[in-house]
């Protein structure tokens, strides 16, 4: 078993936070670097930030914003979004960022992951897998992998995707349920458990997660490395803290908040 | 104010352990020049990634002469991650690339591991009394790596282990050359910690 990492997650577009937050102890709530500082002591153990390239114009924005991460956040963090050269990773890299994630770019170029592990390493390259439950003969584990932000399905399996993925050397999967995302009624263990054991490397569940039960459910049942969520703690539903005290309680090991 | 260098060699992430740096109180540069390396107080050798590819870049920006001379010259010297792994003389990552040398053996890939990397937070487990350490016992810093030092049971310089399926050295030190294989620039409050202890071995108060 590993350590299991409680990963808050954000949205942000432009730089600033879209998903809604209801911090009340934030001088500027749509601000990710003071959202993210506020997480970091809290005990996150580290923070995503997703689809912050939403234009390709806007590229110094997510620039700043990893050089404000690294002079203010002392967890590590990802970045995800409109990754699609060594160069976009090789500038987010220098700024301060341990990893990047990559999604669309790598299904429509696989290479683009092995270009970016031989560069700096397969610790820093994430997957990010959208999934959908899918009829489609093709995906034998029942899932599907969508890209452009879930928009298009592409006909591969998930499973099949994220073993592809490591060998070309994905150092982690994130592994988002498309149809859980946003519905609060828990990870989809079975999909996660299905990429979990088929793959060496780390997965990091995602999507669903509305309770304590949830999170625990995740590692026991879903076989999750990491927990990914984002509005349980942007709103103040659950704290860092409660849920680490909860997976503490049941025997998950977890780095104290 | 305690000078470091960060020596800069052009691979990944390098700003975080400046920044960490200064945050602890130092003054602290990145950079690849001799004499501003010479004239600090002790020295940095960060790295991410493949073990070949930064000996390679180590020996391309004449970083790797640079960080000999600092030892040489009594400066202390933490080497981070991939730094640590580069004081030994090869790795099985990369077996034709030569480290610095700095510690006798090899660096080999983790075994019993239950996935790999070991990418997680992780508590270290003291062995003796380094000053780097020092009120760290238990604490949890930030790893990521697949492999690790090999243990060496003539000549130990094993100062704290971790577990992950078996016992993994997670930190080293000979006289004034230290070594972290997990992060302590992105470890929160503890990672704190170890670098203001580095920051007074720097300072000779230790």
């Amino acid at each position: 078993m590993t350590n299991v990492r409680i990963i808050p997650c954000l949205d942000v577009t432009d730089g600033r936070v879209v998903k809604g937050t209801n911090f009340v102890d934030l001088k500027d709530a749509g601000d990710p670097v003071e959202l993210a500082s506020k997480y970091d002591q809290e005990g996150a153990d580290e923070i995503v930030f997703l689809d912050i390239t939403a234009s390709s114009d806007r590229r110094e924005t997510v620039f700043e914003l990893v050089r404000r991460c690294a002079e203010e956040i002392f967890i590590p963090f990802t970045i995800g979004g409109g990754i699609r050269s060594v160069d976009d990773a090789r500038k987010i890299l220098r700024e301060g960022a341990e990893k990047i994630s990559v999604n669309t770019a790598a299904v429509q170029k696989p290479e683009l992951i092995s270009e970016i592990a031989a560069e700096f390493g397969t610790q820093c390259v994430v997957l990010a897998i959208d999934a959908k439950q899918s009829d489609n003969p093709e995906c034998r584990s029942g899932y599907e992998v969508y890209v452009h932000g879930g928009r298009t399905a592409t006909g591969l399996d998930v499973v099949e995707w994220a073993q592809t993925g490591e060998e070309y050397g994905a150092g982690e999967i994130l592994l988002t349920s498309m149809g859980r995302d946003g519905t609060k009624d828990g990870f989809d263990c079975k999909l996660t458990s299905k990429v979990s054991q088929s793959t060496k490397v780390p997965t990091i569940a995602s999507g669903g997660v509305g309770t304590l039960e949830h999170f625990s459910q995740g590692v026991l049942e879903g076989r999750a490395d990491a927990l990914l969520a984002a509005s349980v703690f942007h709103y103040g539903e659950l704290t860092i803290r409660e849920v680490k005290n909860y997976l503490i309680e049941r025997g998950i090991s977890v780095r104290p908040a | 104010m305690v000078k470091v260098a960060v020596l800069d060699y052009g691979i990944g992430n390098l700003r975080s352990a400046q920044k960490a740096f200064e945050i602890s109180g130092a003054e602290a540069h990145l950079t690849a020049d001799k004499d501003l390396v010479l004239t600090s107080d002790g020295v940095v050798l960060p790295g991410v990634g493949n073990f070949g590819k930064c000996a390679k870049a180590l020996t391309d920006s004449g970083v790797r002469e640079l960080a000999l001379l600092a030892v040489e010259n009594g400066l202390p010297f933490l080497g981070i991650c991939v730094g640590m792994q580069l004081l030994y003389e090869t790795s099985d990552e990369s077996p034709n690339a030569k480290g610095l040398g700095l510690l006798t053996g090899k660096v080999k890939l983790l075994e019993n591991a239950p996935r790999i990397p070991q990418m997680q937070w992780n508590q270290i487990q003291l062995e003796g009394d380094s000053p780097l350490l020092r009120g760290l016992n238990d604490e949890w810093f930030y790893f990521v790596h697949s492999y690790a030092a090999e243990q060496n049971h003539l000549q130990s310089t094993t100062i704290a282990t971790c577990v992950y399926g078996s016992s993994v050295i997670a930190a080293v030190q000979k006289g004034l050359i230290f070594g972290t294989q997990f992060h302590p620039e992105k470890s929160g409050k503890a990672g704190q910690s170890l670098l203001q202890n580095f920051l007074k071995i720097c300072e000779r108060t230790v």
